[in-house]
């Protein structure tokens, strides 16, 4: 068995050695070296914007040590990282140790976002060239170092399985031995890549490296920390976003055994215990009065009202071709709908938890952050301190899904750690998690098209509104009303239409945060143009498939894949009554995806999807069993959200509380999942998040094919489709 | 008051109150990180352990009600024939993604092949459809439970 090692994060200390290591030329023995990831994807920047973004550490013994700029949460993003650096350096898997990326931001930003971070499904598609050029000059220093102590000539010396071979002579020396000798060696300016008929391990299936011991229990999560010493606490905070905390009667709670501490905050209060056992029980004996404040009787509906409204008005542009309006007037028919996409939880299986030791001049936490160098800034922040002296454990990630791209948490524990004497770990109940998640936020969007006298779509006009995620998290991104996340998905389809409006206006509702949430703007916007795209074909009495084919003559790479998906489905075959089926096609993270979707209605209203076939084109496959498993993971996540997802607002407070109320699809109800992948030489798409922004669409459809009713709004509401 | 547990074939005395769950005697007191919070309620099986081989919600098992019954958890269940199986199974056909249920999810599979050699979809969706995985690894799962099954009872 092979037994990887997941390193926690290097400190600040390991760092400056690090540092050091590399400005003394390797004074410790080593080859170290730092690689640049351009600042934005596929275009020129200039040298003095290159940033050394990540590490290759090679030691003496012989020891690969990759610095992982991205976090493991699921996405299988440890295996292929290092398929990218290996297959250059020339190196197995199994030889490789993993450790998580410090915060830096100069460091470790992810080059489509700018900042450290994982998300938005661009690992692969950041890294692919800068990484295996990594991986490259250093296999050629290698090289180098080892033709100089042999005097032979570089061309006759090769690498192959971490060590470098002399040709002619059979001669052979491993990297270990090399290491220190390869440091010395010039870094070469321009180095060539394999071609794709040369990779040995891009596009085989690689096992995870992270698989071991998350089948022992021996995996650690941020949840799983336990500095010496560490008491448990967990927390409840205002029921009412915005709420104060009034008083707070903690006389029952500190009489409990275990229990230690209660600490106040301005907004929450916590109790601290020898264990969460004690600390729940605490928990609910206090008695607190909450000052509610200003969103005391805010329910979902006001706020999807509001969003209504602002339909009403103009927006900002995202995209616009031709004459929409002219068109429209022109057009033989208008088919005209209104969404209505509702708030969600991503309910990851960790609940929100972080450890924090503060000792007044400095803090060191530990935490599973998508995010580090975020959480690191809020962390400071909050502990009234410098960044420098906030030291960051990074762990694996026990689903992120976008909510650990956020540092609440963290704030949250720092608030609390202020206050106690010690390392504390603070975990929420799944009751908190729940009712004080940062959610996907509400969407309405008002979209009309207009047909011509054959049904074919003329004229396109969408208006949406809802909040930007950006727009609070990354205030750069988004620029004159707009930015790339909010609309992707909205803009650029994969169809011909030729007269195209799309706006959008930004509303941030009241009394409920929002964030990111797995498949993100596609989340939203899929499910509204795959639907509407649906009602017009249905207006213009055409096959699905057929409707959607005939405007895809521009886009082969879309075309294909729905093609596949169609045969694999069996589309046009017949289904016995009560099951329908239904199609989504989309270009989203880079990556091309069709999926079809069977369902069964049932007299009661019931929908069971039986059958989903997706058939992706995301460019090169680094490791095909990471793209079947997220693809299957992504489908289910989009199944659970149109079966159950909905988080509603009454008076102010979140109504969900559980698993009870806030329903996940269990192994009973989840569909057979097929992936077809169009083989492609392409630079790679992502893959995270593409299954769960088509699924959705693709389930409404084949509702509609089954029973005739066409959902404009989600979850599915069963008692609208009773027989 | 001071309770005296068998966990995975070890004595131990832990002194907290009777109706302090399971999950929190093993996570935090004993720290045996392996065994997952998720809800507290039952709801999710992330907390799975065995209880005499039964697989049990350890977030509502109360220390109390343990008595003599032997535990086992995650870090353990290697050492008996089925879970050593689902173990092997789990890694041939890669089923952890984030992995945080999973040790639920083979503490649960562990328990049904221990019981029943040759499990149905419908078994195994009775038995698995108590623990959640918000990956959404069930194809996985179904697939490498079916896996360990066939595998040769020896080999474990």
């Amino acid at each position: 068995m092979i037994h990887h090692r997941i390193a926690p994060t290097a400190s600040y200390a390991d760092l400056s050695r690090r540092n050091f290591l590399v400005n003394s030329a390797m004074a410790g023995g080593g080859l170290i070296l730092s690689f640049s990831l351009p600042f934005g994807e596929g275009k020129a920047v200039s040298a003095e914007s290159f940033a050394p973004n990540a590490f290759i550490r090679i030691g003496t013994d012989g020891q690969v040590v990759l610095t992982m700029p991205y976090v493991e949460m699921g996405q299988g993003t440890y295996t292929s990282i290092p398929m990218l650096i290996a297959e250059e350096l020339e190196v197995a898997l199994k030889q490789v140790r993993l450790e998580h990326a410090p915060p830096n931001e100069k460091l470790y930003a992810n080059p489509l976002l700018g900042v450290q971070a994982t998300g938005n499904s661009n690992a692969i598609r950041g890294a692919w060239k800068p990484l295996r050029e990594a991986g490259a000059t250093a296999r050629i220093m290698l090289i180098s170092a080892a033709a100089k102590r042999w005097g032979v000539e570089i061309a006759s010396c090769r690498a192959d399985d971490g060590e470098v071979i002399h040709t002619p002579s059979g001669r052979h020396l491993r990297y270990g031995e090399l290491a220190a000798e390869a440091a010395q060696m010039p870094v070469p300016k321009d180095v060539v890549l394999k071609r794709p008929e040369e990779f040995k391990l891009i596009g085989t299936p690689a096992k995870r490296l992270d698989a071991a011991g998350k089948v022992n229990g021996t995996a650690v999560y941020g949840i799983d920390v336990r500095p010496p010493g560490v008491k448990i606490a967990t927390l409840v905070q205002s029921p009412v976003f915005g709420g104060r905390l009034k008083s707070v009667d903690d006389s029952a709670a500190r009489a409990i055994r275990g229990v230690r501490q209660i600490v106040r905050l301005d907004d929450a209060v916590a109790v601290v215990a020898d264990h969460m056992g004690a600390a729940k029980k605490g928990l609910e004996a206090l008695k607190i009065e909450w000052d509610e404040g200003l969103h005391a009787v805010l329910s979902t509906q006001d706020i999807a009202r509001e969003l209504e409204q602002a339909t009403l008005k103009a927006g900002a542009v995202a995209q616009k071709i031709g004459d929409a309006e002219k068109a429209m007037a022109d057009a033989a028919t208008r088919v005209e709908a209104s969404y209505h996409l509702p708030f969600l939880a991503h309910a990851t299986m960790e609940p929100m938890n972080c450890t924090v030791h503060f000792r007044g001049s400095e803090c060191e936490i530990w935490v599973g952050t998508q995010a580090i160098a975020r959480v690191q800034a809020m962390a400071a922040k909050a502990a009234g301190l410098p960044v420098e002296k906030v030291v960051i454990h990074n762990h694996l990630i026990g689903g992120g899904f976008g909510r650990r791209l956020e540092a609440d948490g963290a704030v949250r524990a720092v608030e609390i750690a202020k206050q106690v004497d010690g390392p504390v770990k603070v975990v929420w109940t799944r009751e908190e998690d729940i009712q004080h998640d940062m959610y996907r936020p509400y969407w309405v969007d008002h979209i009309a098209a207009g047909l011509d006298k054959d049904g074919k779509p003329v004229a396109w006009v969408n208006r949406f509104a809802g909040s930007s995620v950006i727009a609070r998290w990354l205030p750069p991104a988004f620029k004159d009303g707009l930015d790339p996340d909010t609309t992707e998905g909205a803009i650029d389809l994969v169809y011909e239409l030729p007269n195209f409006h799309v706006e959008y206006v930004r509303v941030e509702p009241p009394g409920i945060p929002t964030a990111f949430w797995r498949s993100v703007g596609p989340s939203h916007n899929v499910f509204v143009t795959e639907s509407f795209i649906d009602e017009l074909a249905a207006a213009a009495k055409q096959d699905a498939l057929a409707y959607r084919r005939a405007l895809l003559d521009h886009n082969p790479r879309a075309k294909a894949v729905l093609d596949l998906a169609a045969e694999k489905a069996e589309w046009g075959a017949p289904l016995p009554k009560g099951r329908g089926r239904g199609i989504a096609l989309q270009h989203a993270f880079g990556s091309y995806l069709a999926q079809i979707a069977e369902v069964e209605v049932a007299k009661d209203g019931s929908v069971r999807v039986h059958r989903v076939v997706c058939a992706m084109d995301c460019g090169t496959v680094v490791n095909p069993d990471t793209v079947q498993a997220q693809i299957q993971s992504g489908v289910m996540f989009g199944v659970t959200a149109a079966l159950y997802g909905e988080i509603t607002l009454k008076n102010g407070r979140v109504e969900q509380t559980n698993f009870d109320t806030y329903q996940i699809l269990r192994m009973n109800e989840a569909p057979a999942v097929e992936v077809h992948v169009v083989k492609s030489a392409e630079p790679p798409g992502g893959m995270g998040e593409a299954g769960t922004s088509g699924i959705v669409p693709a389930i409404g459809n084949a509702v509609f094919a089954a029973t005739g009713r066409r959902l404009r709004r989600m979850p599915i509401d069963t008692g609208a489709l009773k027989a | 008051m001071a309770y005296n547990i068998t966990i995975n074939g070890t004595l131990r005395s832990v002194d907290v109150d009777g109706d302090t769950p399971l999950l929190w005697v093993l996570r935090d007191v004993l720290g045996m990180t392996g065994t997952k919070f998720g809800c507290g309620m039952a709801l999710c099986g992330a907390c799975t352990v065995h209880l005499d081989g039964s697989a049990v919600r350890s977030c509502i098992t109360t220390i109390d009600s343990v008595g003599d019954s032997k535990i086992t958890t995650i870090e353990a269940v290697g050492s008996t024939a089925a879970g050593a199986k689902i173990q092997k199974a789990w890694l041939q056909h890669e089923v952890a993604q984030c992995g945080y249920c999973q040790s639920g999810q083979i503490m649960s599979a562990s328990a049904l092949l221990a019981g029943n050699a040759h499990p149905t979809d419908a078994d195994i969706d009775d038995a698995m459809s108590g623990n959640i995985c918000r990956c959404g690894t069930y194809v996985r799962i179904r697939e490498a439970i079916k896996l360990a099954a066939q595998s040769p009872a020896r080999e474990g």
